[in-house]
């Protein structure tokens, strides 16, 4: 009885000294990808620009918070956030049922639409998996595009890279026949000159499942406080034109989607 | 040719400062997990050499598991879940800081690790070449066990185990490469970016071969002159 | 007890106490450890298995049991992870098994003419293989493969016009032929210094005998040459077991490219564990079954 009685005790003195812990939030890092253009790239000289770092700038500053970035790799990105290397991920995230299993997510901040592309002499008739039955795709891993993939074009030979530059590089040797990814990343990689070789081949109806509602903020599920504040933060600057500047800044449609 | 040597060169055009980086980091990263590696297969062959069963057992179950699992495998595990581990104990103590396992220091301990079992072998093989005469002469002269250890025994041991420790140099270092996986800069992962952004694959690729290549004769040379060293007190028979 | 020697009625001396010495203890302490991990990774695994036994045991269930286990069963939103990727695992080592039977397969067909190089009398002969040898045994496996799969991709016009881009373009293709090389270089070292290790009297009775060279090669020294080469080929294939994994790296869903994609859909730890006790499990079980099959075939050599 004495060790149990004891061992309570420890517990609750455990239990004080962890509650009695609450965070303050006036440095907040954020976890992005810095691979993914025209959302997150880094520069040649190592800086971070696109979308989701522009949008990460006027969520920090509508909070009033002293942001820090810290830059990961895709696999690694969710176990990062829990092993607390950062404290939110703004990082084109899409709000699945899997993902949430791990983490919480704030309302999206943008939706946009998967498509396929393909080299320009491709003779691929559509997007539909009998279109597609047995050739070569191509997307980044543990992404929502890769689980589309998986699921909703099964006849398709899938094959996973770590990152989008992988895949560009097999698309234009010709050892991949397509790639599916979000249609502003294939469109604004197939505007460079890099990716002359390709076509868009159509876009894909988003599964609400597979594909999510939309990119979101990934926040740790004990840090509810922070995911309120991002959310208060994120309609904000939707209401006061601050998210139409960043967007026009980028893209010349709404990227917020319905 | 001419453009190779352009991106090759060290500057704004070239990709030779940041490989020469990237050497920097295998070099470093195989240096810091020597000693480690070293200390720690020593005493795992001193355990195996122990007369104590439970003790000899537990540093055989952590050698089968470290040779066995694929190189790869371990630095995963090093690098996801220790830092899940660590982070979970610490919560449990009821603490709110936060250990971030680098991928540096990540493929630093799983590489020791994996040294260390395959070293620990080394010893071991080294120890049975050491009569046991040598012991009780050391005995003998009134040195204390830790003495004879080190005066006596652990000279003969480095001489006998040098050839293979040797080649687990070599090993280590091509084993650095697979860091580049986890996102640390060394040589491959910087070639492969160089690969990436000027789609020149062969020729990077081709390059960072040839740099480990080099890394690998300048660490026999010197291993050779070690060796040497090692063998000078031997009388010519 | 032991009984007391009927000649003499002397008790044998007893046993010597084994102390509690610090060695004993600390061998004691790191066994503890060992088995505590290894129970705790069991419950962990185990723990799979909650869902689908409570399901089985369900409707035998009744009153606060079958509340408890209703509610057990409504906090696992998903299918266990076993359930989701036990088949895929199950692929995945084929997969891994396919790679490494195949590479090793080739790379000893591919090490014979290299070991005969190298042994070669002819420096034009032996000091290409030697090079062959070094650069295969002297770089990462993992630059290795990218240096076939990414860097040969980019030779696409060259190899369609000599008629090999289909075999270039399939990443599995790759991977067979970057660790049949890898591999027959480590292979020609094994064969070659087996033979060498052959002594020479062997070859000069042979010929005392009046055998003619290829004769004597294939029927005398290459056995006895195989017999000294078994234990590192034996590790040469746990070498590659462990070293096919970097398959997962270019599109290859091998047991660590499963591994890996279910890692990345979950983020659940265990993925990893399941991949480690399965290469263990490989790698022990081969190596036990190589000891007896040396044991076996060397038996005529115990003295």
């Amino acid at each position: 009885m004495r060790v149990l009685r004891m061992a309570a005790a420890a517990v609750a003195i455990l239990a004080v000294v962890g509650g009695a812990e609450a965070k303050d939030w006036s440095k907040v890092r954020i976890g992005t990808e810095g691979a993914y253009p025209p959302f997150n790239s880094l520069t040649a000289d190592g800086q971070l620009i696109g979308f989701d770092v522009d949008i990460a700038k006027a969520l920090c500053e509508e909070m009033k918070v002293e942001c820090e970035f810290v830059t990961s790799d895709w696999d690694g990105i969710i176990p990062g956030l829990q092993a607390g290397k950062f404290d939110a991920i703004i990082a084109s995230m899409s709000i699945t049922e899997e993902r949430k299993q791990k983490v919480d997510f704030t309302n999206k901040y943008y939706n946009t639409p998967p498509a396929i592309a393909v080299p320009k002499d491709s003779k691929i008739a559509g997007t539909s998996d009998a279109d597609l039955k047995g050739i070569a795709l191509g997307a980044q891993s543990s992404t929502t595009h890769s689980n589309y993939a998986e699921e909703k074009l099964p006849s398709a030979d899938l094959k996973l890279y770590p990152t989008p530059d992988e895949y560009k590089l097999d698309i234009a040797n010709g050892r991949i026949d397509a790639v599916v990814d979000d249609v502003v990343v294939l469109s604004d990689w197939l505007a460079t000159d890099d990716g002359a070789c390709c076509k868009i081949l159509g876009t894909l109806t988003p599964d609400l499942v597979i594909n999510g509602e939309g990119a979101g903020i990934a926040i740790r599920k004990e840090d509810g406080e922070l995911k309120d504040m991002m959310n208060e933060a994120l309609a904000a600057i939707l209401a006061n034109g601050k998210y139409k500047e960043i967007n026009d800044k980028y893209f010349t449609f709404d990227v917020y989607g319905g | 040719m001419n453009e190779a040597l352009t991106l090759l060169s060290f500057g704004d055009q070239g990709w030779g400062d940041t490989i020469a980086r990237g050497v920097l980091v295998t070099v470093t990263l195989a240096l810091a997990t020597l000693p480690f590696g070293l200390v720690i297969g020593f005493v795992i062959a001193l355990a195996k050499n122990s007369s104590e069963p439970s003790l000899k057992l537990a540093a055989n179950i952590y050698t089968t598991i470290f040779r066995g699992l694929p190189e790869l495998l371990t630095l995963f595990l090093v690098y996801f879940g220790v830092q899940i581990g660590l982070n979970e104990l610490v919560k449990l103590a009821g603490y709110d800081i936060y250990f971030e396992v680098n991928s540096f220091v990540a493929g630093m301990v799983a590489l020791s690790l994996v040294f260390s079992s395959f070293a620990s072998e080394a010893f071991l093989s080294a120890f049975r070449g050491i009569p046991h005469g040598q012991f009780e002469g050391g005995y003998a002269l009134g040195l204390s066990r830790f003495q004879t250890m080190l005066l006596v025994i652990l000279p003969q041991l480095i001489r006998l185990a040098l050839p293979a420790l040797g080649n687990l140099w070599l090993i280590l270092l091509k084993e650095t490469a697979l860091v580049s996986i986890i996102g640390l800069e060394d040589t491959l992962r910087e070639s492969s970016i160089a690969a990436r952004v000027t789609k020149e694959p062969f020729l990077f690729f081709g390059i960072a071969c040839l740099i480990y290549l080099v890394l690998a004769i300048i660490s026999s040379s010197g291993l050779a002159r070690i060796e040497r060293w090692s063998k000078r007190g031997e009388v010519r028979r | 007890m032991i009984a007391p020697n009927p000649r003499t009625g002397l008790k044998p001396p007893p046993l010597a106490k084994r102390p509690w010495t610090a060695t004993k203890i600390t061998g004691h302490v790191l066994m503890a450890f060992w088995a505590i991990s290894g129970v705790y990774l069991l419950t962990y695994l185990l723990g799979n298995l909650e869902k689908p036994i409570l399901e089985l045991a369900l409707p035998f269930l009744s009153g606060e049991w079958e509340v408890y286990a209703s509610d057990r069963i409504a906090t696992h939103k998903f299918d266990s992870f076993l359930g989701r990727y036990g088949d895929k695992y199950i692929s995945g080592f084929l997969v891994t098994l396919k790679i490494v039977g195949l590479s090793l397969l080739f790379g000893a067909a591919l090490s014979i003419p290299i070991a005969a190089a190298r042994s070669s009398k002819w420096k034009i002969l032996s000091r290409p293989a030697y090079a062959y040898v070094y650069f295969f045994r002297g770089t990462p496996l993992l630059a290795q493969t990218f240096l076939i799969y990414y860097g040969f991709g980019s030779f696409r016009p060259e190899l369609q016009s000599i008629g090999l881009w289909w075999f270039f373009r399939d990443a599995f293709y790759c991977i067979i032929f970057a660790f049949s090389l890898n591999t027959s270089a480590y292979q020609a070292e094994i064969l070659r210094g087996a033979v060498q290790n052959i002594s020479r009297g062997q070859w000069e009775g042979a010929q005392a005998l009046g055998l003619s060279k290829p004769v004597t090669f294939f029927k005398i020294i290459l056995p006895q040459a195989l017999m000294v080469a078994l234990r590192p080929y034996g590790n040469e294939i746990i070498l590659m077991i462990k070293g096919s994994a970097i398959a997962a790296i270019i599109t290859i869903y091998d047991l660590m490219g499963e591994t890996r994609r279910a890692y990345s859909r979950t983020y659940d730890f265990q993925a990893y564990i399941w991949a480690a006790v399965i290469y263990l499990m490989i790698v022990e079980t081969l190596r036990r079954v190589w000891d007896r099959i040396e044991a076996r075939l060397t038996r005529h050599l115990i003295r």
